[in-house]
């Protein structure tokens, strides 16, 4: 059991609070006792005898990060991926809580797989697993699962993952249910027929010949959500944005009050649809990659809070799976062990500062978590006095390499191989016990 | 990851796999046509051979049907005196579930020099010429609907027989152009050659405006498009394109994007008219166009077989 430990000669950054300065973190059973300023000596400090103490010197120690969208493998995908290397991924990235989708394999429908799941990951002792459950039986789009059942098993909201809901009086009638719970819903916003393709329409994919999904795909479902959202009044998360378009429909919804919030991955924020270059299957994603002024939409939404949260959008897949030609590849990228360097990465061009920075993989998500499940319980709670002590402690000046020698997770495919990313977690904590230590 | 260079190019800038003609340097496209001049001398001999090729072994990796195409591949290769052999991948290992690259690797170990690959999705013979052995080349007879670089050189070989010069023609690409790896292979072709006026010709659903990025005018009016042309593309139309809502009809094509005697006479009067076939009479082209005196539908044939014995005896002697 975790004792009395002291994190000591750090940078606190606090993104909730605004804070940013030199402290130290006293934890007690598993949770933040108190939190120090550096600058004046806190009597608090000497009253506080640490059974370890862990130092921080030249590193930064921020809340454990909370990842939005990440796919574990498990059930029914485990030869990509196993909860315990997954989550030991997460851990090594600083994540100390995450959300999974609900398309496994079988589909996050069963109160009863629920359980096994969280009880599972509980066990492990790694980070935070809270599942979505699926807003239809089997994600068929057809008839409603058993969201109040689903919920008690631990389900923090409702998805269809990438599978839209075809149907509009099928998802009027989801949004009504849920909404009768003050349950949320979260959706990627996907047109039925017109977002299937393998890249994003445009000059590039002509050029290619590669099957292309127009923005509108994107614009069309989103112009459907919020009409519906306006009658039904339920609270939607839309996870992976791709376009400049859709995101002034967001902020245009905000403005208006509807209960909405959003994400957007890794790989939006940084490539584009030329990054595919000579036909890289690293690069088949869902969404795909979009445009220059996309990408330059997203940087700004984020920065200005359109967007609340950035996520790894996690999706562990076997090397078999890319070795295919573009359009048969299966889509998807390792992406936990990135979130935070991804994060950084943006940091620096955007000239936002490390809290503000960092707020998109720590406060904004964490707000997202709690607006979704009010009665989350522990978790995602932030540097706060009394709260379960998640945190992350890393070095933000120095690089690593991303590679397969690098990299935690089972699967090691991702666009960003061979990049060198700014910032390397040296530990991270979850519950106040050492879930990761890179000297180990 | 994948290399962001050429993969087609070697360290010296020559040719070792021939997948796309985007990308390709205006002095190694009029290298092949002039050396695929020289080859058809050999055609008409009586003993069409060169031992260029000889004891290479050539595997024709067909994972979508063609009969000529395959076929002008394999007399190339056999004037060019290599050995050939013909894949029949729907009844191979694949259709058992053998990875494509398994596939490859296995074909390798059997000392394969040469493969020359169709495959229904763009991008297929990138993935291959990655990783086969380096001393392997890589031919593409056409992949999904990105490219189809020898029809796209036996095109151009064909303009320069009839008109000589790139830079003062006029040229009408016709059709389906969305779905069509000739298409964008003519387009590259013409653009690198200098052809000052390229125009995509089709219904909205058929011909998008992004292709005007590739260096296209891009017409939705058949008259406007064949006004004044030098040479006229035709494409062929598929079945499909009426399932998937993209047109009516086949009639009401005809009508709309045709050639006829009546359209064809809005174009040069000593315009040339193309087809890289099979053709659908009465759908795209009229019968009396096809066989009047401006189709060269028929000489392209012999040019085909010249052209790829250039792109195969070029590629086979640069090392990677």
């Amino acid at each position: 059991m975790s004792g009395r430990i002291l994190i000591s000669n750090a940078r606190v950054v606090d993104p909730a609070g605004g804070r940013d300065g030199a402290g130290a973190i006293a934890i007690d059973a598993g949770r933040i006792a108190f939190v120090a300023s550096g600058d004046k000596a806190d009597p608090r400090l000497r009253d506080f005898t640490a059974e370890r103490t862990l130092d921080a010197q030249g590193a930064v120690v921020i809340p454990g990060l909370v990842d939005l969208v990440a796919r574990l493998g498990e059930p029914g995908h485990e030869h990509a991926g196993l909860l315990e290397s997954e989550l030991a991924a997460a851990v090594a990235g600083g994540v100390t809580s995450l959300v999974c989708p609900p398309d496994t394999d079988p589909v996050l429908d069963e109160p009863g797989l629920v359980e096994m799941l969280k009880s599972r990951a509980r066990g492990l002792n790694l980070a935070r697993l809270y599942p979505l459950g699926a807003l239809t039986k089997g994600l068929a789009g057809e008839a409603l699962a058993e969201m109040a059942e689903l919920t008690e098993a631990g389900c923090i909201g409702f998805s269809q993952a990438d599978i839209a809901v075809k149907d509009t009086l099928v998802l009027h009638r989801a949004m009504q249910y849920a909404a009768t719970f003050d349950y949320a819903v979260w959706l990627r916003p996907n047109d039925a027929w017109l977002g299937n393709g393998v890249a994003a329409k445009g000059p590039l994919a002509t050029r290619m010949g590669l099957s292309g999904v127009p923005v509108l795909a994107e614009t069309i479902a989103l112009a459907t959500i919020f009409e519906l959202m306006r009658d039904t009044g339920v609270r939607v998360h839309l996870t992976r944005m791709s376009s400049a378009a859709g995101l002034e429909l967001v902020r245009r919804a905000k403005a208006e009050r509807l209960p909405v919030t959003c994400d957007v991955s890794i790989h939006q924020l940084h490539l584009i649809d030329v990054d595919i270059g000579y036909f890289d299957s690293a690069m088949r994603l869902v969404p795909p990659l979009r445009q220059q002024r996309d990408r330059d939409a997203i940087r700004a939404a984020l920065a200005d809070g359109t967007i609340d949260a950035l996520v790894s959008d996690h999706t562990p897949v076997g090397e078999d799976a890319k070795h295919l030609p573009f359009a048969e590849a299966e889509p998807g990228a390792t992406g936990l062990e990135l979130l935070l360097s991804a994060a950084l990465k943006w940091g620096e061009s955007s000239g936002l500062g490390l809290a503000r920075t960092l707020a998109a993989v720590t406060s904004g998500p964490a707000s997202v978590l709690r607006a979704s499940s009010p009665s989350l319980g522990e978790g995602a709670s932030g540097l706060v006095d009394g709260a379960v002590a998640d945190l992350c402690m890393f070095a933000p000046d120095e690089a690593w390499t991303v590679s397969g020698e690098t990299l935690v997770s089972r699967s090691k495919l991702t666009p960003f191989s061979g990049y060198e990313l700014p910032g390397r977690v040296r530990c991270t904590l979850v519950a106040g016990a050492v879930a990761y230590d890179a000297i180990r | 990851m994948f290399v962001r260079r050429n993969p087609q190019l070697n360290k010296n800038d020559e040719l070792i796999h021939l997948l796309s003609i985007e990308g390709l340097p205006q002095s190694i496209l009029t290298h092949i046509l002039d050396t695929a001049g020289t080859f058809l001398s050999v055609n008409e001999r009586d003993v069409k051979k060169v031992p260029l090729l000889r004891g290479k072994s050539v595997f024709n990796l067909f994972f979508e049907n063609s009969t000529r195409t395959r076929t002008t591949f394999e007399i190339a290769a056999k004037r060019l005196s290599a050995d050939v052999i013909n894949l029949d991948i729907a009844r191979s290992s694949t259709a058992k579930g053998e990875s494509l690259l398994d596939t490859i690797a296995n074909l390798s170990a059997m000392h394969a020099d040469m493969f020359v690959v169709r495959h229904g999705e763009s991008g297929a013979p990138y993935l291959i010429a990655q990783h086969c052995a380096p001393h392997v080349h890589v031919v593409n007879a056409g992949d999904g609907r990105h490219s189809h670089p020898t029809q796209g050189l036996l095109d151009m070989y064909t303009i320069r027989h009839y008109k000589k010069d790139f830079t003062k023609l006029t040229v009408a690409i016709v059709g389906d152009i969305v779905h069509s790896r000739v298409a964008r292979s003519d387009i590259h072709a013409l653009t690198t050659l200098g052809a000052p006026e390229i125009r995509a010709v089709g219904p909205k659903t058929l011909v998008s405006g992004d292709l005007k990025e590739m260096g296209v005018r891009v017409c939705h009016d058949m008259a406007e498009g064949v006004k004044g042309a030098d040479v006229i593309i035709m494409l062929r139309l598929q079945n499909e394109r009426m399932g998937g809502a993209m047109l009516p009809s086949a009639g009401e094509y005809f009508k709309t994007f045709g050639l006829d005697a009546e359209k064809l006479a809005l174009a040069a009067p000593d315009a040339i008219v193309k087809h890289p076939g099979p053709i659908n009479r009465g759908v795209e082209i009229d019968s009396s166009v096809v066989d009047g005196t401006q189709s060269v539908i028929l000489p392209q044939v012999t040019f085909g077989i010249a052209v790829r014995m250039a792109v195969m005896s070029i590629i086979a002697g640069n090392s990677a």
